[in-house]
């Protein structure tokens, strides 16, 4: 299968414009970027997607042990831009797609020309003098969540999907709802975002580096971000003032200026 | 929240806030208040929901929640555990709408909080059921799964002299085997058997008779050289065993005696064994006994043959009961069959169960087994 049929990629914007690849995080789709692609598409090449698991992709190709490392999605991205004949890729990774890109980068440096990092978090765990933000227990805390919402796909509904693979409109109800992931990807997703640790990647970067996040985000506070901008040399780091993990949906006019002065450096 | 707190705010028979562009708490209602056990003082103003939920609920509230107030302008129904100021956890149900400001720092989010500490409960003894059920059902599929590989006969062995093919194929989709087995051992420097048979009935609890079976004669062809014999203590062994299944098997004993296979064989209620010459002629062997595990005085006889050029085919009878509507495929189909394959084993072999398949249109009703052996001396060139 096509890597973007599998990723559920779609461009937009000029197709001889420099090409910027949005990368959505842990927990919904490329909808996220729904307020910033349109502008970023009025000069650039946009490519938007969802993770294998997530969203449109091809859920079928969520092979477990595959995906229980962060350079298998990076692996996807990297046949995403060879697909499609990109080079000279702005890389916009968010969240836990930040250590993904930072991956992608470092397995096809040929690819990317630039990293934008958003709300980046290198380790979520605490670990010594390390502040992740968060203990194992949270992480469990957060698994017993997502279960307690995830109430939908343990209806006899969801037996009818499975029983009924004829009959994708059954599929299509439970998926429909926006944010809400098949519960065994999303359980598993989970588990390899927030006890991965990418800490020693983060000093093989080459590329330009943007770590643009929020003054308050509970998820990678801005410690988190310090942390990636000291690592990467020659980085840049902007701080957006506001609230959230986000940024690109709470302040999607700041995030853009943040990104577009980065660009134009 | 502009003038005095209305009542239908404050009096609310349900948790009630409001949010700014921030996510903190504005304005509390009386239910809220008494749901987090916290004062009003300590809420308003100062605590935002991600700090009233626990981890994973702020989390949640982060990569889910917030997403989707920001581009649907709702959420409905969202399981979370609010956090009382002693560590108490209350399972809540929150329900959130958005009113845009004139500027992005004046959107206002709307908070319904509802206890839903039996519902909850009720809810993850019903997810824990769940998961235990599917747990069982997968351990079961897997179990009936490997006990049924383990159940089919064998891939029979190389022989030198000897040229073997067998088959087998179950009723149906496949997915369930039946009673049909053949085994090919050796009991002796140049000596071997052959067995086929059929035991009555299908699935696992048929399948484990089938195993007993096969293990019993292997256990006695060690003692008996008689094939005739060796019938008469099996029908013992399986009057005594613990089933109400009986079954019919054909027994044959293949000696090298330096000049060629010498054969001799017993048949136990099971349709008799096929000789194929050289110039295309086919015969049945041997004379019928009594089925094996029904009574308690059986009646077996030896039959003797050289096998020399010759095919002996053993077959169950998914073969000649092989139905279409109301016709049996049957001997007369079986014999012309046999006689235009080409003299070998392998072809012989797959002739007849593609022949049987065929005729049920690859939808066998009874498992089909078949076991051809021929001198391999001088295999016959393939094609």
């Amino acid at each position: 299968m096509d890597a973007a049929v599998r990723l559920n990629a779609h461009a937009s914007g000029p197709a001889g414009a420099r090409p910027i690849l949005l990368v959505h995080g842990f927990g919904c789709d490329q909808s996220m970027w729904h307020h910033v692609a349109p502008e970023l598409a009025v000069d650039h090449r946009v490519v938007q997607l969802d993770l294998v698991g997530s969203g449109g992709s091809d859920l079928d190709s969520y092979d477990p042990d595959r995906y229980s490392r962060l350079e298998a999605h990076a692996e996807d991205l990297v046949a995403l831009c060879r697909e499609l004949g990109l080079e000279d890729v702005v890389l916009v990774g968010h969240s836990v797609s930040a250590m993904i890109a930072v991956l992608a980068h470092l397995a096809a440096p040929e690819l990317f020309s630039a990293l934008v990092l958003v709300g980046p978090s290198a380790r979520y765990l605490d670990d010594g003098d390390y502040v992740g933000g968060f203990s194992p227990s949270d992480i469990e805390d957060l698994l017993e969540t997502m279960d307690s919402n995830h109430l939908g796909w343990q209806s006899p509904l969801a037996g009818l999907v499975m029983a009924n693979p004829d009959r994708p409109e059954l599929a299509a109800e439970l998926e429909a709802t926006f944010c809400r992931n098949r519960p065994e990807i999303a359980r598993h997703f989970a588990g390899v975002t927030f006890l991965g640790d990418n800490r020693d990647d983060l000093r093989k970067v080459t590329v330009p580096t943007l770590v643009l996040q929020t003054r308050h985000d509970a998820i990678a506070p801005v410690s988190a971000g310090q942390f990636v901008h000291d690592q990467i040399a020659g980085s840049q780091m902007v701080v957006i003032e506001g609230h959230g993990h986000v940024p690109h949906l709470s302040a999607p006019t700041e995030t853009l200026k943040a990104i577009r002065e980065f660009l134009a450096r | 929240m502009s003038g005095p707190r209305s009542d239908l705010f404050e009096n609310a028979p349900c948790g009630y806030a409001v949010l700014d562009a921030s996510g903190r708490v504005v304005e509390a209602n009386a239910e809220l208040l008494r749901l987090l056990g916290r004062s009003r003082d300590e809420v308003e103003g100062r605590l935002s929901l991600a700090e009233l939920v626990s981890a994973g609920g702020r989390i949640y509230l982060d990569t889910h929640v917030y997403p989707m107030l920001a581009l649907n302008g709702f959420v409905r129904e969202v399981a979370l555990d609010v956090v009382q100021a002693d560590g108490e956890r209350v399972p809540v149900l929150v329900s959130a709408n958005v009113t845009p400001g004139p500027e992005p720092d004046q959107t206002r989010t709307r908070v319904v909080v509802l206890e839903a500490r039996d519902r909850r409960r009720y809810e993850t003894d019903l997810l824990e059921s769940m998961r235990t059920i599917e747990a069982a059902r997968r351990d079961a599929a897997e179990l009936a799964e490997t006990l049924q590989r383990t159940l089919i006969p064998p891939t029979p062995p190389a022989v030198e002299g000897l040229s073997i093919a067998a088959a087998y194929r179950p009723a149906g989709d496949g997915r369930e085997v039946g009673g049909d087995f053949y085994d090919v051992f050796q009991v002796a420097e140049h000596e071997w058997l052959a067995v086929i048979g059929d035991v009555t009935g299908k699935g696992v609890a048929a399948a484990t008779v089938t195993a007993f079976v096969r293990h019993t004669v292997r256990a006695l062809a060690m003692q008996f050289r008689d094939p005739a014999d060796l019938l008469v203590e099996l029908n013992r062994a399986v009057l005594d065993h613990d089933t109400d299944r009986f079954c019919t098997v054909v027994v044959v004993r293949l000696v090298d005696d330096g000049a060629g296979w010498s054969l001799t064989g017993s048949i136990g209620g099971h349709p008799l064994p096929l000789v194929r010459r050289p110039d295309g002629s086919v015969a049945e062997l041997g004379t019928h006994g009594s089925l094996v595990g029904v009574i308690d005085a059986p009646i077996f006889s030896t039959f003797r043959h050289r096998l020399g050029d010759d095919l002996l085919v053993l077959y169950t009878d998914g073969v000649i009961e092989a139905r279409r509507d109301r016709t049996l495929f049957g001997l007369e189909r079986l014999l012309p069959l046999v006689s235009a394959s080409d003299h070998d084993p392998s072809a012989v072999t797959a002739d007849v169960v593609e022949a049987a398949l065929d005729f049920q249109d690859g939808d066998p009703r009874d498992d089909i087994a078949v076991l051809t052996l021929g001198s391999g001396r001088n295999p016959p060139p393939p094609g």
